[in-house]
């Protein structure tokens, strides 16, 4: 019968659609995205941080955030974790007697919580209206207030935790590390790593924060070594370069290495990030989250590409759909049952 | 039902208990939402940030939209699949699913934090086509509107603009085929929500064929909304149950439901993701009873007897949207974990007044059904008088 046949038609418009879900791994394909060759970032190293805090401070400061307490006498700024008015705190770990540092038996050992800025950021290819963009250049991810809509959508996708919203304020926005872009005009780098006192947070290129990072991990626990403070200088930079950014040239002093872990955390992390962490105790013990090597970014936009790209595979069904209907719903609409049993 | 029957009100009262009902729980949810507009989104729900999506995006937008599929179900089967038979069917669907569409849209406002900002979703130059939830945003948007047109043959009839009704119905296929193509895209994406969430989502769920599971199952769940809604408006209307109609629908929903089952079943196995769903944990307790309530259809109307039975057609509805609603509520909330379980470990249950949310924008859909069959030319005309 007629009738069918349009069915098998239907089942071949309808079908195609639901068919091409199936097939993400296609043209479309891409893998994670890389750090710009330029890209700015910090490097953290817990061996090397006593947990004073002056960097928590000195980014409230510098982003005009309130204090926020957890504490009953409300005298200091006490957040338990990032949120949208606290872009950057270092978490303790503690076990027994918490006797030695950067000991996971009976010791404690600290971890800077802020932004990763990934390679290829889940809240960039999450947001929907370009709130979260990702520079060109530096490889800073930033957030424009004016853009967002305040969906939450990078809340949920961000692996680290890290963008956070304002939910008790009726116009709340999105609060996260953005590097302290809007201080580097005045040739001032991140907070964090300006007032570290002891060279644990240092700001510079990523790639070079790399090296660095390779660097303490090639010594032996206890021999002394030259630790950089504030910011690390770019290979082969000049002095013009340097003159960009505030501060002393040199700042380094000598301390000795820590027992560090041959793990670079953020090399290869969810596809790699710009900013590195050292640590002597496991990295899951001190709140960093265990992560494949593939940005789920690239997962996402993948499927996406490969069902919407160019609008071609839509359209094309859009195309039968349209063929089929017209042909049926003459006959629906008609004077009444016609189908056959 | 060998005669098509056109559709016509069903007449009566405005004003009874569930329309009274309905409005004071609308009341209510309007004086919640007035708190949360002037105080912000903390002041009535219980969002944080290891959570920053609740039941308004998960059951609001995510379950409020599968639960509106039966417009694009019955639709599909009749002009796609040119099973004329089920056009009765068509219009009240349809009717379902322009409220639980166009309140979905509504109810993602009540979420947004910059709300202000929504238009940025439609303008070129804040788009970012990378983004899933754009393409949601713009699908859903586009899909309402479709919709509209697609009823709108309903309020010209009853105005009588003749002229216009069958110019409309003439360029009709164009928004039929629109109204297919559209629910296929946003429906499938909205699972494709979780992917960028990466392993924060358990593997009993992140998978790369979540966008043909949720299209299945939003399919699935079409079929057995109307299973659902026409036991309950012939109950509510002591109208006849359309049995000839429902039965062999039934049989077409445990088709679709068949081909999710394979498919989910599949890529579990092929992943080797089945082995979470065997430790002791509340996800694997969840997928189990996930699991459960997609099987029972089977159990409840397998065989031609039991599709005749009406109390059995109902249950089999309800099963198949529960576990609609327990694939999305799983996939979004239950196997969902910030920060990979290094951090402190958030917490999320719905507040009072969320739920009240939630629970007065389903009763702006039951006192909008209400309304418009009463007064329009929905329902197909039936041989029993009309309620009081």
């Amino acid at each position: 019968m007629a009738s069918r046949r349009d069915f098998l038609r239907g089942c071949l418009a309808g079908g195609a659609a639901a068919a091409t879900a199936v097939l993400p791994e296609t043209a479309a394909a891409r893998d994670s995205l890389e750090r710009p060759p330029e890209a700015l970032g910090l490097l953290y190293d817990g061996t090397l941080c006593v947990g004073c805090q002056a960097c928590v401070a000195a980014c409230k400061q510098v982003n005009e955030n309130p204090a926020e307490f957890s504490a009953l006498d409300k005298l200091w700024d006490t957040p338990l974790d990032t949120s949208g008015r606290t872009f950057n705190i270092i978490k303790m770990y503690r076990h027994g007697t918490m006797q030695t540092k950067d000991s996971e038996q009976n010791g404690f050992s600290f971890m800077k919580t802020s932004c990763m800025h990934c390679a290829d950021p889940s809240c960039v290819s999450a947001c929907p209206v370009s709130a979260m963009q990702k520079d060109a250049k530096t490889g800073i991810v930033s957030y424009d207030p004016d853009a967002c809509i305040g969906c939450r959508y990078c809340v949920a996708a961000c692996p680290f935790g890290i963008p956070k919203y304002q939910y008790d304020s009726p116009t709340g926005k999105i609060g996260k590390c953005e590097l302290c872009r809007h201080r580097h005009k005045d040739g001032h780098y991140s907070a964090c790593a300006e007032v570290c006192p002891t060279g644990a947070t240092l700001f510079g290129r990523s790639e070079d924060l790399l090296a660095e990072a390779k660097r303490r991990l090639a010594l032996k626990p206890g021999e002394k070594t030259m630790i950089p403070r504030g910011r690390i200088p770019a290979k082969g930079e000049t002095p013009e370069q340097a003159a960009r950014w505030k501060g002393l040239l040199d700042q380094s002093y000598e301390a000795v290495a820590g027992n560090y872990l041959q793990h670079v955390y953020g090399e290869k992390e969810y596809g790699g990030t710009q900013v590195f962490k050292l640590s002597a105790v496991n990295f899951q013990k001190v709140g960093m989250p265990d992560l494949p090597p593939k940005a789920s970014a690239a997962t996402s936009e993948t499927i996406q590409h490969t069902l919407y790209g160019g609008l071609v595979m839509p359209v094309a069904v859009l195309a039968g759909l349209t063929w089929v209907a017209r042909r049926n719903v003459a006959k629906a609409e008609g004077e009444g049952q016609e189908e056959q049993k | 039902m060998s005669a098509h029957h056109p559709a016509v009100p069903v007449g009566g009262k405005l004003f009874n208990t569930a329309t009274f009902v309905c409005a004071v729980l609308v009341m209510a949810m309007v004086a919640i939402l007035l708190v949360r507009f002037l105080f912000g989104l903390g002041a009535v729900t219980n969002l944080n940030d290891g959570y920053p999506w609740g039941i308004w995006v998960v059951v609001d937008v995510i379950i409020g939209s599968a639960f509106a599929c039966g417009g694009f179900s019955v639709a599909m089967l009749v002009y796609i699949f040119n099973k004329g038979r089920y056009h009765p069917l068509v219009r009240p669907a349809l009717l379902a699913s322009l409220f639980g569409y166009t309140l979905a849209g509504v109810g993602v406002l009540f979420d947004l934090g910059r709300w202000w900002n929504f238009w940025h979703i439609f303008s070129p130059a804040h788009a970012n086509p990378n983004s899933v939830m754009f393409e949601v945003a713009v699908c859903i948007s586009a899909y309402i509107v479709v919709m509209w047109i697609e009823f709108s043959p309903v309020f010209l009839e009853k105005w009588g603009f003749k002229v216009q009704k069958q110019k409309l119905e003439k360029v009709l296929f164009i928004f039929i085929a629109l109204g297919t193509l559209l629910p296929m895209m946003h429906q499938s994406s909205l699972g494709t929500l979780i992917v960028v969430m990466g392993p924060q989502i358990s593997p009993l769920w992140q998978t790369p064929v979540v966008p043909l599971l949720y299209l299945l199952s939003a399919i699935t769940i079409g079929y057995g909304v109307v299973l659902f809604e026409s036991c309950v408006a012939a109950s509510a209307y002591r109208r006849e149950i359309e049995v000839p109609l429902l039965e062999p629908m039934a049989k077409v929903m445990l088709g679709t439901l068949a081909l999710y089952l394979v498919v989910r079943v599949g890529d579990l196995v092929m992943r080797g993701a089945l082995g979470h769903a065997f430790v002791p944990s509340l996800e694997a307790f969840c997928f189990w009873l996930e699991m459960a309530c997609f099987v029972l259809p089977f159990l409840l109307v397998g065989s031609t007897a039991a599709r005749r039975n009406p109390a059995k057609l109902f249950l089999a509805g309800v099963a198949i949207m529960v576990a609609g609603v327990l694939l999305r509520i799983n996939g979004f909330l239950i196997g969902y974990d910030t920060g990979l379980g290094v951090d402190h470990g958030w917490n999320y249950f719905p507040s009072i007044a969320e739920m009240m949310v939630t629970i007065g924008m389903f009763a702006i859909e039951v006192l909008g059904y209400i309304i418009i069959t009463r007064r329009y030319p929905v329902l197909p005309r039936d041989a029993a008088p009309a309620a009081h």
